[in-house]
């Protein structure tokens, strides 16, 4: 057995073979494996009893859900109006400068992914920055480069 | 219509009071008909935007015959510029557990979900951990009910009810045709009473101090306070819970930083208010409803961008199910984009308003239906700085 039909068959007994457990079980392979890889889809799938189209169908709708390739751990920063106001181009550039790529995309070594983000609801304290379920507002982009280090 | 005066607040976040848990004692020694009364006598309404009169929902609810009923929490909140749910949830997650516990006696439920939007999953921990605590209180004082938590995925499509429930149920975000609706065939197709998690603290509050001390706050239509979130152009941004029926230049007054242009009442689905209305419009279900979002903007802002960067947000977010929205967003966007180049001439924009009118009309949900808000708002009242 693979570690990913492993991890999946331990989900669903964790949660329970109904339709209802299809997010939970989805949330716990995105947070051990970063991303759902089609094995993964086609497990949970076998595993719940329903066409893997659904489960891609499913998790291709929600935006923490991911289907393709991901860093080990991920960068959001929020894009909304207010933390625009306050700066948080700087904080993207600076995070693009030091890991050298671009927004939506993944370091070679694996371990970051930077992407931008509705909304986080830190809106007075913007410009704000999620790094995993970690939240770090009023981020400085001077700062960044050391919070970015304690994931190293 | 006459506002109120600027007032302060302390009912959310005081934590002078007794323990919520007491709260929910307290509502075990009176009647469910009695409880529901105060709740709709006190004339709350949902104060995630919406505002529907929450006693009246509980009605709907306790009236139909099921074996299971579920009371959800709705804190997944992701309107642009709101964050006071994740205050509240964060400084007095008790308060809102009582007001869930005691919706679950009045209307006779046994099980509670909080559904917490991917977003704030810091809170998790510290939260379940005040859930345990609470849990535990609850079966001590009698009372057969359990709360959890359901963690949402990153999609604001989900703080639409129906929407959530799907999501709750493992499928897509999409919402769902309403009737039925949740009083009725809600989470799993069972009877379900859903409040945003300020309302359900606003419940416990109504219990603890009392209907006739509620209603002394806030006007007819718009009884009690509301905790805003302000943002933007303010030196005081932040939480502040204030007296309902205010009007904008008030507001402005005490938050603006001297040279605000604009507000925008109710997030990206809200209305944009022009300097020039502040005077005339009340904050409230007489005036502009709204879930809390307060953004201020001042004259070094370019509304433009503030606007595209609302239609940014709702062709992101909007599920793509029906037509009018999937494709109206995304024709707004562009539509503007071509004014501002000259690719259009401005008369364009008229044809766009009809598209919101349009969208209000067709869309199946509040998601497509309120896009018209920003939109009509900010182009008519900033039109010039839409085409220069």
């Amino acid at each position: 057995m693979t570690n990913t039909e492993e991890l999946v068959k331990q989900l669903i007994n964790k949660h329970g073979i109904h339709r209802n457990s299809l997010l939970p079980v989805m949330q716990g392979v995105v947070k051990e494996e970063s991303y759902l890889s089609d094995e993964a889809m086609i497990e949970i799938a076998r595993g719940l009893d329903l066409s893997a189209a659904d489960v891609y169908g499913t998790a291709s709708f929600y935006s923490f859900l991911y289907t393709e390739y991901k860093g080990k751990n991920i960068i959001r920063i929020c894009k909304t109006i207010t933390c625009k106001m306050k700066g948080k181009h700087k904080i993207v550039e600076a995070i693009e400068d030091h890991l050298k790529i671009k927004k939506g995309e993944t370091t070679r070594n694996g371990k970051f992914t930077i992407m931008e983000a509705n909304c986080l609801g830190w809106c007075h304290k913007g410009p704000v920055m999620l790094v995993n379920d970690d939240v770090y507002p009023e981020v400085e982009a001077e700062k960044v480069v050391e919070i970015l280090e304690s994931y190293c | 219509m006459k506002s109120k005066e600027f007032k302060r607040v302390d009912l959310i976040f005081d934590c002078d009071g007794c323990q919520p848990i007491d709260v929910v004692k307290k509502a075990l020694k009176m009647s469910r008909d009695q409880v529901i009364k105060s709740v709709i006598d006190s004339g709350l309404r949902g104060r995630g935007g919406a505002g529907f009169p929450t006693g009246v929902k509980w009605k709907f609810a306790k009236e139909e015959e099921s074996d299971v009923k579920y009371v959800i929490c709705n804190a997944d909140e992701g309107e642009p510029g709101t964050f006071k749910d994740r205050e509240i949830l964060d400084i007095v997650p008790n308060k809102v557990l009582s007001g869930m516990a005691i919706c679950a006696y009045a209307i006779g439920s046994k099980e509670g979900i909080i559904y917490l939007r991917g977003e704030y999953n810091f809170l998790l921990k510290p939260l379940n951990q005040t859930i345990d605590i609470f849990n535990n209180s609850l079966s001590k004082i009698g009372l057969d009910f359990a709360i959890k938590i359901i963690s949402g995925s990153g999609a604001y499509i989900c703080g639409e009810e129906t929407a959530l429930f799907e999501s709750m149920e493992g499928k897509r975000g999409e919402p769902r045709n309403k009737p039925p609706y949740p009083t009725k065939a809600g989470y799993n197709g069972k009877p379900t009473v859903i409040n945003n998690v300020e309302t359900l603290v606003y419940t416990s509050m109504i219990i603890n101090i009392g209907t006739k001390e509620f209603v002394k706050l806030g006007t007819s239509d718009s009884r009690g306070s509301k905790v805003f979130s302000v943002s933007g152009d303010t030196p005081k941004a932040g939480i502040h819970e204030l007296e309902l029926g205010l009007n904008v230049a008030d507001f402005v007054a005490e938050f603006g930083d001297g040279d605000t242009k604009a507000v925008q009442v109710g997030g990206a689905s809200g209305f944009c208010v022009p300097r020039k209305h502040f005077k005339e419009t009340i904050i409230g279900f007489e005036g502009i409803p709204t879930g809390g979002s307060m953004m201020v903007f001042n004259s070094t802002r370019s509304m433009y961008n503030v606007l595209n960067d609302y239609l940014e947000f709702f062709e992101e977010e909007s599920c793509g199910q029906c037509t009018p929205c999937r494709v109206g967003t995304q024709q707004l966007m562009k539509g503007i984009n071509a004014v501002k180049t000259g690719e259009k001439s401005s008369d364009y924009l008229d044809q766009l308003l009809r598209l919101t009118e349009t969208m209000k009309i067709a869309s199946k949900c509040g998601l497509g239906q309120s896009v018209a808000n920003s939109f009509s708002s900010i182009v008519t009242n900033f039109r010039e700085e839409m085409i220069y």
